[in-house]
């Protein structure tokens, strides 16, 4: 098994991230869709199309359940059976893996995932509350915490227990947003500098605005097959060679540890083991980056440096785009954006981009490992994919 | 009051019908003394609709004894006096209209 293809990827592609008035959720998905058919003109959408899987966190933001065949359906997919998976910020990594079991065990040859939400109609208040039903609701949602609240409590811990400090996270969003100006799909594409993200207005503290990441609207798509056939639709299939998932406890206060995530942890020792490959192994990483913290012990969790190492590990320089292990060349949550159910997949495109040497001004030299990393809610959920591209 | 399973020993906070340790139904319930250290707390700025006539309001995870937590709002402090390892206490208020059934609790410092 070990570093043995589980699937290919043949095509993937995403819709513009952002502030999208005119467009709801099925059209995003359209977009995205569009954009994945487009890159693999062998792909006939009405034949080749074994089942799709979608996910989107939240039907609260359009007031809208059983989306998985209205999705389908509204991207002309009628003929192909359609699930929707839910696991809050992580709901496409894990249509992801469930497509990616349902190539393993034979049923399917060919299956398209994806992943969609369309957040920014509901103000920010709103959002924060749709966003927080992915906490514990007695003790978490109802007793006045929010998302960037429990962040914040990881974010102290960590000062506490290492001295990371918060400039180090300031670093994170100075890097994501030079990255996400290269990328013409990103929510945002500007740069930022280390002032501002110090100076802008404080959420929960010690998390700024700029330490978190953004309520966009957005879609993503990925076309997974069986690795023997992949070239029949393309030159240039990338090979998903692991596959990790870790559940902890929902409720941050009831995990031991508030300065790393077991689901992380859990997840990408069993993505290594598969692929046979060891952290230094990587050459560019998409990570869960959705408040800046997060990204910090994302560096840990997934072995790219020490347990408490994650301030050092960013201010060395190693994450940034022309530095040793490139990490969110997309921009990340941070800049791109998080339409949280597209984000998954939307990391998986990445990094098929920077494997076929399709990522432009943010190509990654003779990159051949990649990583992508996608966390449910505080860190309940956590999936971990790794791919292998043919360069 | 927390849970202690009579099989294993094991203690939860809040209580389970459940132990995730040994898989016993054989739970019983336990008090605990109201006070504990705070391990962690933030200050939070934004917040959902509900709880926006508070901010800013200080939030923290408090550990009472063998090592159980709570998370919830702390009150009756300046904020610039919170520090991580402070003694705080629980404290209850009644349910009030349009609120969960279960009491609302808080942490405050303790009076000594």
């Amino acid at each position: 098994m070990r570093g043995k293809p589980l699937v290919a990827v043949v095509s993937a592609g995403i819709s513009k991230f952002g502030r999208m008035d005119a467009y709801t959720g099925r059209d995003l998905f359209l977009e995205a869709v569009d954009e994945t058919f487009n890159r693999c003109p062998n792909l006939d959408p009405k034949m080749d199309i074994d089942a799709v899987f979608v996910g989107m966190m939240s039907e609260a933001f359009e007031h809208q359940g059983h989306v998985a065949p209205m999705l389908s359906h509204s991207a002309g997919l009628l003929s192909a059976p359609a699930i929707r998976t839910e696991v809050a910020c992580a709901s496409s990594a894990a249509a992801l893996r469930l497509g990616i079991f349902s190539i393993l065990s034979g049923m399917y040859d060919v299956v398209l995932v994806g992943g969609v939400e369309k957040m920014t109609k509901r103000t920010t208040p709103e959002a924060t509350e749709f966003l927080g039903m992915a906490a514990d609701f007695p003790f978490e949602q109802w007793t006045g915490v929010t998302f960037p609240g429990l962040y914040a409590l990881m974010a102290m811990a960590h000062m506490h227990k290492y001295g990371t400090s918060e400039e180090q996270m300031g670093l994170v969003a100075v890097k994501n947003h030079h990255n996400g100006a290269l990328n013409p799909k990103a929510h945002l594409q500007r740069e930022v500098t280390l002032d501002k993200v110090l100076s802008s207005r404080m959420i929960a503290y010690p998390l700024k605005l700029y330490d978190c990441s953004l309520i966009s609207d957005g879609a993503s798509c990925a076309i997974i097959t069986r690795p023997d056939i992949a070239r029949k639709f393309t030159d240039t299939p990338v090979y998903i060679i692991g596959s990790g998932h870790g559940s902890d406890a929902l409720g941050l206060f009831e995990r031991d540890d508030l300065t790393s995530l077991m689901a992380t942890r859990r997840a990408a020792k069993e993505a290594y083991e598969m692929a046979g490959i060891e952290p230094k192994d990587v050459d560019v990483a998409e990570v869960h980056d959705c408040f800046t913290i997060a990204e910090i012990m994302a560096y840990e969790d997934l072995g790219f440096c020490k347990p408490g190492e994650g301030g050092r590990f960013i201010e060395d320089g190693t994450p940034m785009l022309d530095g040793e292990l490139p990490v969110n060349t997309s921009g990340g949550l941070k800049a791109k954006g998080h339409p949280v159910g597209a984000t998954g997949i939307a990391q998986i495109y990445e990094i098929f981009l920077q494997l076929t040497g399709q990522a432009d001004k943010r190509q990654v030299d003779g990159c051949r490992i990649g990583l992508a990393h996608n966390v449910g809610g505080s860190g309940a959920s956590c999936f971990v994919h790794i791919l292998r591209g043919e360069m | 009051m927390a849970v202690r399973c009579r099989n294993c020993g094991a203690k939860y906070l809040p209580p389970k019908p459940v132990c995730t340790n040994c898989y016993s139904r054989r739970l019983e319930w336990i008090s605990l003394k109201p006070t504990g250290r705070l391990i962690t707390y933030t200050i939070i700025h934004v917040a959902p609709e509900r709880f926006q006539q508070f901010v800013p309001y200080a939030y923290g995870i408090v550990e009472f004894e063998d090592g159980l937590r709570l998370p919830g709002m702390i009150r009756d402090i300046d904020h610039g006096e919170i520090q991580i390892g402070m003694e705080l206490e629980l404290s209850f208020e009644p349910a009030v209209e349009d609120w969960p059934k279960w009491p609302r609790y808080y942490f405050r410092p303790v009076k000594h």
